[in-house]
């Protein structure tokens, strides 16, 4: 074969591995969309479910996962961007920073459901939250944590040291050059390292197993306090718990559940393109 | 010289286990324009960066000796390092404008320091602007961004945002290392217009540079203050042969 050729076939290889990328995402979104479809209404989105839940809405589920979703973002946003500052910009290199690296690392390769007996076993039992959106909503903070940290910290690393050179020649002390220079800079990345996070968190089942989640509460929680049902726990109870399940309601559980995720994913890139040609450097 | 505005005292300085300062002494005159040149390598930048303690951000330096800004020691442990850079300005080799505005620029020391003052603030601005030769071609677009500007206004920017602090001293690097010869040229003139109000000290970006704007010269070699004096006797009688050899391009 001549050097073309191969390089032809290398070529044709190498696409069909990246068009393998794309084909799952495609099959797997055009068979929720076409079989969920049927199932989409205003009642679906807004009412709460009877009869077994094989009738009515997923509103509890909806709202409960968005209340989750709320309650993590004001639980990691604040630890996870403020320990970010501090890691990016104060911290020295010493093995108090390094075991804090390490830690972050070690929370993001820890699987799911050990992050939900956790917090079953810290904020549930120890702490006596009981299964609690509060006591969920920590849980799935923590799991949040290591996506925002290491995608803001890349955010910051990204704005150039001479920003802080050039605020410091002017006066400033190192809280003002991070303040009005360095945060503002890296905003776009820090927002997408945040929604990023809450997205793993708005799809998790397993965290929220046993910290939270309802099998079947047709009202919406009154408090922190109280349980809720979620988006993915609903969507595993009516697939493998409830016979005779109608199909359709299945497919338009998860066809909501995508289109929240995917709607903050796109929201997640529009942020970040559009402060990208703003950029001055 | 009596009383100099600023005097470096027996300054050693170390990276590492690198001395790039060896034990330097000198008497930086105020209301002048003091030149430190020399080949790469000499310690001239690390000077400047000594004298506004910018070098207090780089990890892993050693320094002896005193710098004395009118007669305080500014490594004191009374030094308020915030307030000595606001006293010391600073101009880096490249233009570096902070993200935002050329209004936002050169103000951004003046809002750093806490000043709100509306008319202040426009008072500063347009007097910086003049005194770094670029308020005529800015005048009408202070709101645009730093970076519409060319490389050459850009850099008369930076001396403005640091003039607008109203500093006593101010410390220059190479600051027309990438600018054509005509911006070159007004940043010069803006600096010679400068030294009635300002010390100035400066790294030329070449000897030609140096023999153009110095009151003062002193030539650097390898971290070693070689010789210092008024230009004219540096540039035409130097009292060192190294001097000599370096000015008169026998090596370089």
């Amino acid at each position: 074969m001549s050097r073309y050729r191969v390089q032809r076939l290398g070529f044709a290889l190498l696409g069909l591995a990246a068009l393998a990328v794309v084909v799952p995402m495609i099959v797997v979104i055009g068979i929720i969309v076409v079989e969920g479809m049927s199932a989409i209404s205003w009642e679906f989105i807004t009412a709460m479910p009877f009869d077994g839940m094989k009738q009515g809405g997923i509103f509890p589920a909806l709202v409960g996962t968005l209340l989750l979703m709320l309650g993590t973002a004001l639980v990691a946003i604040p630890i996870g961007v403020g320990g970010t500052i501090y890691l990016a910009e104060y911290a020295r290199d010493t093995w108090v920073s390094r075991c804090i690296r390490l830690a972050i690392v070690n929370l993001a390769g820890i699987p799911s459901i050990v992050y939900g007996l956790f917090g079953l076993g810290m904020f549930v039992l120890f702490f006596k939250m009981g299964t609690s959106i509060l006591a969920g909503a920590l849980t799935l903070a923590i799991m949040t944590l290591p996506v925002i940290i290491s995608t803001a910290e890349e955010a910051l690393r990204a704005v150039p040291t001479e920003f802080r050179t050039v605020s410091a020649s002017l006066g400033g002390t190192r809280w003002q050059g991070i303040r009005y220079i360095i945060l503002p800079q890296a905003l776009p990345g820090i927002i997408t390292g945040v929604i990023l996070g809450l997205l793993r968190a708005a799809g998790e089942t397993a965290p929220i197993l046993f910290t939270v989640a309802a099998f079947f509460l047709p009202r919406l929680p009154q408090s922190p306090f109280d349980q809720t049902m979620a988006l993915p726990y609903h969507l595993y109870v009516i697939s493998t718990q409830v016979t005779g399940m109608p199909l359709n309601i299945q497919h338009g559980t998860a066809l909501v559940l995508l289109a929240l995720v995917l709607s903050m994913n796109l929201a997640a890139t529009v942020i970040r393109s559009y402060f990208r040609r703003r950029r001055q450097w | 010289m009596v009383d100099p505005k600023i005097h470096i005292d027996k300054v050693s300085y170390a990276y590492g286990d690198t001395w790039v300062l060896r034990n330097v002494t000198l008497g930086i005159a105020a209301n002048s324009v003091t030149v430190l040149f020399g080949p790469a390598g000499g310690g001239k930048t690390s000077l400047l960066r000594l004298i506004n303690r910018l070098n207090d951000l780089v990890e892993g330096t050693q320094m002896k000796g005193r710098i004395l800004l009118d007669g305080q020691d500014i490594y004191g442990s009374d030094t308020h390092v915030p307030q000595l850079r606001q006293r010391v300005g600073m101009v880096f080799a490249l233009p570096l404008p902070l993200p935002g505005t050329i209004r936002e620029n050169v103000l951004y020391g003046l809002k750093l320091a806490g000043i709100r003052d509306r008319s202040r603030l426009d008072e500063s601005l347009e007097r910086s602007l003049t005194q770094a030769a670029l308020w005529e071609e800015v005048k009408d677009r202070l709101d645009d961004p730093s970076t519409a500007l060319s490389g050459g206004q850009q850099q008369r920017l930076c001396i403005a945002r640091s003039l607008a602090l109203e500093p006593d001293v101010l410390l220059l690097d190479e600051p027309t290392s990438g600018l054509d010869p005509i911006s070159t040229r007004k940043v010069e003139d803006s600096l010679f217009a400068l030294k009635q109000h300002y010390s100035i000290i400066i790294v030329p970006h070449n000897i030609q540079q140096a023999a153009r704007i110095a009151d003062q010269a002193a030539f650097f070699l390898m971290g070693e203050l070689v010789e210092s004096a008024p230009r004219k006797e540096l540039f035409t009688r130097p009292r060192d042969k190294r001097t000599e050899d370096y000015v008169t391009g026998r090596f370089g």
